[in-house]
């Protein structure tokens, strides 16, 4: 009987797995009652309480939230998301206009460029991410002293404490020249879809790009002299140990989004390599055949099937590189690592708790960025008629 | 299933029973010291690799203590932010890293302070080339910080309580802390002024950089061992005052082999030539002498580590004897 139970492929799978999920569960409920006894064993305090008292020391770098060294442990975490998403957003940008140029010209059929990119690629991709941050910013630090700092126009100064440069102040009525911009944006934005429209029923093409720029730059140009200039900008001066006024841009961010996007597009740019590889050679030919000029058949034929293959990908470089941002502790960005995951939990003590939430964060921005590049894939897959 | 529960149930009870931390270190043969990356004068590895210091003398003061042999250590380097973690997962026995003894330290994070070795306090460091002679005079500096440390906190206090404000490059170790200082990325270097001398004396020119007067808070730095095994933790607190009452009675690695025939009975007590303090212990009666025999007693590796003919050139001051006018003072060999 039991001989026949056993035979039986369905009672066996499930046995399996009953198994299997059983020992997880078991060696997960042995791990977490070790860790409880041990921290009980060794007097540590547990628990959450400590996101509310305040931080005790001060985050120079948190361009979103002013801290103070009186704010709480739970805005050291905001300050700390804040800053991982400002370096993980310009990274994935700057690394997808990089990766995309130079998977283009690694298909070129100029042999010197093609060359270069080939060993930008193997080089970048073959050397560890940590050096390439530390190697950065150890470039970086090697600019001008601040007393020395080159300057463009008594505008923009260079220095190893970071670019210098103006910074808009927003006066009474700007919000007005605010609201033409996004205006101008919308006004272009229908404008396109019209034409759009036009030319797939009529046939009839319009002047899209050169319309909708005029649009977005005189309209809020003509707002802005109409109410007067309320927009002015402030100069970085030095005075004293440091610049004041202006805005600024530190070598941390900046060694951290040159070295992540620098080395992802490496990443991605062998994406789009096989992505456009993947379009037939029939499609190139038969829209060579019909007369379509040599950036069009790119653009409008090999991209758009190229892209259903380079997306799944490039969604999982984009994850990589959010995640590689964790790495800012090498040159002192103030990233969720660093500063929540590092400095809190240092001056706390509450290891399990800061990394707890730390590691959830992650979890959380990750899916997040899963979940729309999902949605942007879907919206690309070849659709049956 | 019912055995393989009760290996899991030993398991869980073998990773969490600190059988006496004693009896590992003498089976294993070796002590396991953290100390710190590399800062000169407290612990650092000199030209032949072999680690030297002040606060590398503690931890070849317990292994003397242990074994008689104050080679049988092996040290670990942590930062400012692993040596809790390192020391908390018993990857370590002792830490005797420029750790401030601190409340929250003591009592939250679970370890056990046994004393002080250096009284120390946060200072800064400057290029004489800015012509700041107070601290005070730091309003809108940039200013390196090693992070996970006391001095972060000072920091940001006395800025506050001043009313001036200062930008914070927060940094994990003592290394880049003084390339960014020395790059002009930042214009001061705020840690214990123990840490600045050392810094300064790895400057190219040394004179080039001031330690300014302002000392800004408290540091008692001591070596520290996990809360709850306190028979280790009396072992490693009396290896410390034994470096202290040598020095109080005169003791020292080239006379300890003369002072066994002393007529003073506390050296003889300390020598082990009397009574069985050794024994209380669980250590041989001579661990003091092998301590002062090989290590030798505070002045004598203050002087040879960090004192005034080092590069470091740091005073006695607060770390001179209670009888010289410091506050060093450790309790008696009885």
């Amino acid at each position: 009987m039991q001989n026949n139970l056993f035979q039986d492929q369905k009672f066996r799978g499930i046995l399996y797995q009953t198994l299997v999920v059983g020992f997880f569960a078991l060696g997960l409920y042995f791990v977490i009652n070790t860790t409880a006894y041990n921290l009980e064993k060794r007097n540590i305090a547990t628990g959450f309480g400590f996101l509310n008292n305040p931080a005790g020391f001060d985050i120079s770098f948190s361009p979103f939230l002013d801290f103070k060294s009186t704010d709480t442990h739970l805005k050291v975490y905001f300050v700390g998301v804040l800053n991982t998403l400002l370096v993980s957003f310009c990274g994935c940008i700057a690394a997808t206009i990089l990766g995309f140029i130079v998977g283009i010209i690694r298909l070129s059929s100029n042999w010197l460029l093609s060359r270069i990119a080939y060993i930008y690629v193997e080089f970048t991709r073959n050397t560890p991410l940590l050096l390439q941050i530390i190697l950065w910013y150890a470039i970086l630090i090697q600019l001008p002293r601040i007393k020395q700092a080159p300057q463009i126009w008594e505008t923009f100064y260079i220095s190893n404490r970071g670019l210098f440069g103006p910074k808009p102040i927003f006066l009474d009525g700007s919000n007005i020249v605010i609201l033409s911009l996004v205006l101008g944006f919308i006004i272009s934005f229908f404008i396109a879809r019209w034409a759009k429209k036009r030319q797939d029923t009529t046939g009839q093409q319009f002047p899209i790009f050169t319309t909708n720029l005029s649009i977005i730059v005189f309209l809020p140009l003509v707002v802005f002299f109409i109410m007067g200039s309320p927009i002015t900008l402030e100069y970085p001066v030095l005075k004293g140990f440091n610049f004041k006024g202006g805005a600024v841009i530190r070598p941390e961010f900046i060694a951290m989004f040159l070295a992540l996007s620098i080395y992802t597009a490496a990443f991605i740019s062998e994406t789009v390599r096989s992505g456009i590889l993947s379009v037939t050679k029939g499609q190139r030919e038969a829209s060579g055949a019909l007369g379509l000029k040599k950036n069009w058949i790119m653009r409008l034929i090999i991209i758009p099937q190229a892209l259903r293959v380079i997306v799944p990908p490039l969604t999982s470089q984009y994850l990589n590189l959010t995640k590689n941002s964790s790495l800012g502790i090498a040159v002192g960005y103030a990233d969720l690592v660093h500063g929540f995951g590092g400095i809190s939990l240092n001056q706390t003590g509450q290891a399990i708790e800061c990394m707890a939430i730390t590691m959830a964060t992650y979890l959380l921005i990750s899916l997040t960025i899963s979940f729309f590049m999902n949605i942007y894939n879907r919206s690309i897959q070849f659709k049956e008629k | 299933m019912k055995k393989l529960l009760s290996i899991f149930a030993v398991l869980a009870f073998g990773f969490s029973a600190n059988a006496g931390t004693l009896d590992d270190v003498k089976n294993r043969g070796f002590l396991k010291c953290g100390v710190t990356t590399g800062l000169i004068g407290f612990a650092a590895p000199d030209d032949a690799g072999n680690w030297a210091g002040f606060d590398v003398d503690v931890c070849r003061a317990v292994a003397a203590a242990i074994f008689g042999d104050s080679s049988k250590v092996e040290f670990t380097t942590t930062t400012g932010k692993s040596r809790f973690p390192t020391l908390a997962s018993g990857e370590i026995d002792m830490l005797a890293r420029n750790t401030t003894w601190t409340l929250s330290r003591d009592v939250n994070l679970g370890f056990e302070f046994v004393g002080v070795n250096y009284y120390d306090g946060q200072g800064f460091m400057i290029p004489s080339a800015l012509g700041v002679d107070d601290a005070t005079g730091l309003d809108g500096a940039t200013v390196c910080i090693q992070t996970g440390t006391t001095t972060e906190l000072n920091l940001a206090d006395f800025f506050r309580a001043n009313g001036i404000g200062y930008e914070a490059l927060p940094i994990e170790t003592n290394d880049e802390a003084r390339e960014n200082l020395f790059a002009g990325r930042c214009d001061v270097y705020t840690t214990d002024a123990s840490g600045l001398s050392a810094t300064r004396a790895q400057a190219d020119d040394p004179d080039k950089w001031v330690v300014l007067p302002n000392i800004i808070s408290k540091e008692p730095l001591g070596p520290l061992v996990r809360h709850g095994d306190h028979q280790w933790g009396d072992v490693v607190r009396w290896s410390l005052n034994t470096l202290i009452i040598a020095e109080e009675l005169g003791i020292n690695s080239s006379n300890v082999d003369d002072m066994k025939s002393s007529n003073v009975p506390e050296v003889l007590r300390v020598l082990g030539v009397e009574g069985g303090y050794g024994e209380m212990l669980e250590l041989s009666n001579d661990f003091a002498y092998n301590i002062i025999k090989q290590v030798g007693n505070y002045s004598e590796s203050f002087d040879r580590n960090i004192g005034p003919d080092t590069p470091l050139g740091i005073g006695r001051n607060l770390n001179a004897l209670w009888t010289d006018g410091g506050i060093l003072y450790a309790p008696p060999f009885r």
